[in-house]
């Protein structure tokens, strides 16, 4: 330490400028330990570990373009007249936000410029997360020690999906105020308490003159806050833990293989956050979202056919048109089911996917860290699980669409909601037969390729006649690749009786857990993978096939 | 490079992990082969092809300079209210299609720039990295549980447990005072949703020319909207008011109305029906003149005009209410009263 | 043959595979769905060779009966009036072309001659809706903003906001309204085509639809200005968000990959 410190006094004052502001920094906040630590912080390289970056990237575009927002925006639901330069909207009544929002379109310069990057930002944010939560999903990088990062990341999607409907409903237009109405329905609809929530939130009867500027902090400040926290914790999880890697060679459980974050990391994320911000910026140039001028201010009384929320509500607007209107009244008492059961089985769905990584090793009872990803086909049931998930939720999609399938298929749109509803249930069901079917067949696929190599696609035939189609045997690499990965023994029970004779008491939980067990790593839902003495006989062999 | 040193045999099956032997491929036919050489790319062996990437990067970073200071001229020279066509984008404004291409033309550009510089100039050797475990050592846990069981000790919380349990109490009660603030969010709900501005006598009036409604101006086949005689934009409450009193008119024949209430409550077959779906709430008002269904845009619910305004298809859970209307004496549609039952979507008060 | 086996396991082969599949969907669509672009040309081609005959009894009357007194294939006609004419000739609508759940407009077969023809022929049978003339359709002078306000209060719930269109019940629709000529929308407005309610000069006066199409002309024409660019066929976040899927999202796909990727390798001498 004292030579350090002696050599570093006696270069003091010839030290670069860069150096002793360094030297500064790190005296008050210790820079040096921290830079030791991450500067040459190690990342993979793979497209897919890029899908979180889009969704930083864009929370960020979202950020920056949403506080030019505010300058201009006034959240208010007093109504004006308006006078400003948009003819089809000249001397109609609306509410002090909806014209703000007229005046930041066509009078602010570049204000419709931001709003349509805000816009379109918002919904490449939460595409991107839906894409990027889907990736961890299906390579298993939820798994210990990530699982509360995981966690992390679905509350991160959750509360971006409420963000972006506060932001939605801010405008004050038609769609939004309908929107806004089916909230007050939904509402309305919890039992007991509803019409106190509803009088609450609302300031008291719908529409009332409170809710935009109640939204108006929840939009801006609280929900981002929030969001900002979980987004620092997500990245210092993922500095912690280190990044995941997909199987190959030289890649272990104890290592990560990439490229150092200085130089060569920081300057490609660098640049994709440039990217990312250019490509966003251009959509914005070149298409309109959300048009408020042509769909009006919004009255209770008015509505637009098509009326949809954004995106990423469409599985909760699909979850709602397809339900029957049940509705039980007794006692004096209306329990409103119809409305009460979707939104309630709008955030199970969520959270179905949300806690999968607990569930998912407590029927495994795997404690291992895991850094090496799956290949999804090794995971089969956990992969048929998650196409099921995707499959409600896009089914569910075209219920919240059902009326725009209508108009561009020609269809009926009596017959395409019955179709969601038979689907909502029969889809996950067959795409969950049919994932696991497919990642069984890859699975007899990797085995057949390392036993018996590589199709080549040239035939041969031999004197005696017989025609044989040569194969090629794999590159150490592939070999390497294809036989990674575990293949646990399923969770047993042990035995009812012990050696004594003595029943042993068996909770109904464990025989669950044995029966779930079986169903990831069971007889039927594995192919074993090949062995070395199977590979060696083959090989050593004749060398025929 | 490490790399070669870290064909730690991770192909092991599960009952073999743990044994920390390096498996030779020679002995396993799986074994990882380790890190493959680098290979170098032509801008590592030719200091030309390095040469034309960096000015590949300068042009690129170049052009962001040039799209940054044209995207300020286009501010400047453009006025805001300018239109353009642009094949096929249509009629757009000059100023918001201006900035948006340079500026996305500005921010892409570098981006592209750091990215190209990255992948053809800076090192592409790839490094291995150790990982350690997340959990900590033996030694260490036992003594975190050592020095917070030394420290819960000193604290006395274990002990003095009528000094813990007021604290638990106090903790648990000073949130209620922030729960009793939010008590003047808005009114309690009383019976607020049963009542509209409908009223014995109130005219009813043409939302298109705000005129009170005769029998004869309604035509069967026609849709007419109507509210009550009275209001207007202006007022302040207007926007709720009309959330519950917008009414919808049709015109049937009164053989059509399969409904006995329906036809008592109508005027030579001029039905009114109140506008809000029971669903949650969207004006409902696709109306189709030949079937008299009305068709809900938000979640479809549809409703049968001819039949009490019954639910026949969605996810609306009662009929849609009823005004009772007639003419008065000088020939006025007016409303014989409220609604008899509350609009709108169901609640757990509404019975 | 063997060439073909031999690229099977090309890279691009899974891209053939699926551009074949979509084919095969795709023609199954078009084998199964009603195809009304064929209906078209015979009937239309058999509807030329018979000109010459009385208009009427030639193209209406097998439905509407020989005196527009209506059958059981379609409603009487006495008292619509010649503005219904118009419209359902005008537009193409009639005469139908098969019973469904909706009349599609298609091209019109009738001149202007004809069509003034049979509605005077159907004027006669009983008073009804006249056809407008000009000053009475046309939208010069008329309040765009009152219009946008009529027509959110009348016309938005089917017809969507920008007047794009939108379903009905059981494959009915309302249609998109760009490209209908003002005279068209004043008597489908006027007279209550097919499904649609009518709006009689009773409950809203001429002025009232000449600002509504005044209104349409502004927001949804081939000159409506997009202010913020592509309209995205004007079907709100549905279509915006399937844009920022494909374009958004794909982009950063696409650029993910450039980033991510290998650069290309010297070759090995």
């Amino acid at each position: 330490m004292s030579t350090t410190s002696d050599s570093a006094a006696q270069r003091r004052g010839k030290a670069p400028a860069g150096e002793r502001v360094a030297d500064w920094a790190d005296g008050r906040l210790g820079i040096y330990s921290l830079a030791k630590a991450n500067m040459r912080k190690i990342f993979p390289d793979h497209w897919s570990f890029m899908l979180g970056e889009v969704c930083l990237y864009s929370f960020i575009i979202i950020i920056l373009t949403g506080v030019y927002l505010t300058l201009f925006f006034h959240p208010s639901m007093g109504e004006v007249t308006y006078e400003g330069p948009y003819v089809p909207m000249q001397g109609v009544r609306m509410s002090e936000a909806f014209q703000s929002t007229l005046d930041i379109s066509f009078e602010v310069r570049g204000g419709l410029l931001m709003r349509q990057i805000h816009h379109w930002a918002a919904l490449v944010f939460l595409a991107g997360m839906f894409t990027h939560m889907m990736r961890v999903f299906f390579t298993g990088a939820f798994r210990k020690p990530r699982e509360i990062n995981w966690l992390f990341g679905f509350l991160l999607f959750f509360l971006g999906m409420m963000t972006g409907f506060t932001g939605y409903s801010l405008p004050d237009d038609l769609l939004s105020g309908t929107g806004l109405r089916f909230i007050e329905g939904v509402f309305l609809s919890i039992p007991v308490v509803g019409t106190y929530i509803s009088m609450f939130v609302f300031g008291g009867e719908f529409p009332g003159t409170d809710l935009i500027a109640r939204l108006y902090p929840v939009h801006v400040l609280l929900l981002p806050g929030i969001m900002l926290g979980l987004l620092v914790a997500h990245l210092i999880l993922v500095f912690y833990h280190k990044h995941t890697q997909y199987p190959g060679a030289g890649k272990t459980e104890k290592n990560v293989v990439g490229m150092p974050l200085l130089p060569v990391y920081m300057a490609k994320a660098g640049g994709f956050f440039f990217l990312v911000f250019g490509v966003i910026a251009a959509l914005s140039a070149i298409a309109t979202i959300n048009p408020i001028w042509t769909i009006g201010p919004y009255r209770p009384d008015q509505v637009s056919t098509g009326a949809q929320p954004d995106w990423y509500m469409g599985f909760a607007e699909g979850l709602v048109r397809v339900m029957p209107g049940w509705e039980i009244t007794a006692w004096g008492h209306t329990l409103v089911l119809g409305v009460f059961i979707p939104i309630v089985l709008f955030p199970m769905v969520l959270f179905a996917i949300g806690l999968y990584p607990f569930i998912e090793s407590w029927i495994t009872g795997d404690k291992r860290e895991h850094h090496i990803l799956d290949r999804p086909r090794n995971a089969p049931t956990r992969t048929a699980f998650g196409v099921a998930w995707i499959t409600a939720y896009f089914v569910m999609l075209v219920g919240g669409g059902n009326d725009l399938w209508a108009t561009h298929f020609h269809l009926s749109i009596n017959s395409i909601t019955w179709f969601v509803r038979i689907a909502f249930f029969a889809g996950p069901v067959l795409a969950f037969i049919a994932t696991k079917r497919i990642c069984l067949g890859l699975q007899r696929r990797d085995k057949d390729k390392v036993l018996h190599g590589r199709e080549t696609g040239i035939i041969k035939r031999l004197p005696h006649g017989e025609f044989i189609e040569v194969h090629e045997p794999l590159a150490q690499e592939q070999l390497h690749m294809l036989t990674q990965h575990d293949q646990p023994e399923p969770y047993e029970i042990g035995p009812e009786v012990d050696e004594n004779g003595v029943k042993q008491k068996i909770k109904p939980s464990q025989r669950l857990r044995s029966k779930l067990s079986k169903g990831y790593y069971g007889g039927d839902n594995v192919i074993p993978k090949p062995t070395r003495e199977e590979y060696r006989e083959i090989t050593s062999g004749h060398g025929h096939h | 490079m490490s790399s070669h040193e870290i064909s730690e045999a991770e192909d092991k099956l599960p009952e073999e992990r743990g044994a920390a032997s390096v498996v030779r491929p020679a002995d396993d036919p799986f074994a990882d082969p380790g890190l493959p050489p680098h290979e170098h790319r032509k801008q590592d062996i030719d200091e030309r092809a390095a040469r034309r990437s960096e000015r590949t990067v300068a042009l690129l970073f170049t052009v962001s300079m040039l799209a940054t200071i044209a995207f300020i001229a286009a501010y400047v020279a453009l006025p805001v209210d300018k239109y353009i066509y642009v094949f096929p984008i249509g009629h757009i404004s000059a100023l918001n299609f201006a900035l948006g291409v340079t500026l996305g033309i500005a921010l892409f550009t570098i981006g592209a720039g750091a990215v190209h510089w990255a992948r053809t100039l800076m090192s592409d050797v790839e490094i291995a990295d150790e990982r350690h475990p997340i959990e900590a050592s033996p030694e260490v846990k036992s003594k975190v549980l050592e020095e917070f069981r030394t420290g819960a000790k000193e604290s006395g919380f274990g002990r003095r447990k009528l000094a813990r349990n007021t604290l638990f109490g106090a903790l648990a009660l000073v949130p209620l005072a922030g729960v009793v603030l939010l008590r003047d969010l808005g009114p309690l709900p009383g019976t607020k949703l049963r009542h509209t501005k409908w009223a014995k006598g109130k005219r009813l009036m043409n939302y298109n020319t705000m005129q009170p409604l005769r029998p004869e101006d309604i035509a069967v086949g026609s849709l007419t909207f109507a509210m009550p005689e009275g209001m207007s934009e202006e007022q302040h409450d207007f926007q709720t008011e009309i959330a519950k009193a917008a009414l919808m008119l049709v015109r049937l024949q009164p053989e059509n109305i399969k409904d006995k209430r329906e036809l008592d409550w109508s005027h030579e077959g001029i039905v009114a029906f109140s506008k809000i779906c029971t669903h949650v709430g969207c004006p409902i008002n696709l109306y189709e003149q030949q079937t008299h269904h009305v068709l809900c845009p938000c979640h479809q619910s549809t409703f049968d005009l001819s039949d009490g305004g019954r639910v026949i298809f969605g996810p609306a859970g009662h009929a849609l209410p009823q005004l009772r209307i007639r003419a008065n004496d000088q020939g006025y549609l007016e409303a014989m009263g409220d609604f008899s039952e509350p609009v709108g979507p169901a609640y757990w008060e509404r019975g | 043959m063997k060439k073909l086996s031999a690229r099977r396991r090309h890279p691009l082969a899974a891209l053939v595979v699926l551009l074949f599949a979509l084919a095969v969907t795709g023609g199954l669509y078009a084998a199964f769905s009603p195809s009304e672009a064929k209906a078209d040309d015979s009937s239309a081609q058999s509807l030329a060779i018979e000109e010459g005959k009385k208009l009427y009894a030639v193209g209406c009357a097998s439905c509407h009966g020989t005196g527009g007194q209506g059958t059981s294939d379609g409603p009487s006609l006495v008292g619509v009036g010649s503005a219904a004419v118009d419209f359902q000739v005008g537009t193409g609508r009639m005469p139908a072309q098969q019973p469904g759940a909706q009349v599609p407009k298609k091209r019109n077969i009738y001149s202007d001659a004809e069509i003034e023809q049979l509605a005077a022929y159907i004027a006669s049978l009983g008073a009804g809706p006249v056809t407008p003339t000009k000053s009475q359709y046309s939208p010069d002078g008329a309040d765009i903003a009152k219009g946008g306000e009529l027509f959110r209060t009348n016309c938005a719930q089917c017809h969507n906001f920008a007047g794009k269109g939108g379903a009905l019940t059981n494959g009915k629709y309302a249609p998109g309204l760009n490209g209908v000529s003002p005279k068209h929308l004043y008597e489908a407005m006027q007279t209550g085509p097919q499904n649609m309610p009518s709006f009689p000069d009773t409950v809203m006066p001429e002025k009232n639809k000449q600002d509504i199409i005044a209104y349409l002309d502004t927001v949804n024409s081939d000159k409506s200005k997009t202010p913020g660019g592509l309209e995205l066929g004007g079907l709100g976040p549905v279509s915006e968000g399937l844009f920022g899927w494909i374009f958004g999202m794909g982009a950063m796909i696409v650029l993910t990959i450039w980033v991510a990727a290998r650069t290309a390798k010297a070759k090995k001498s």
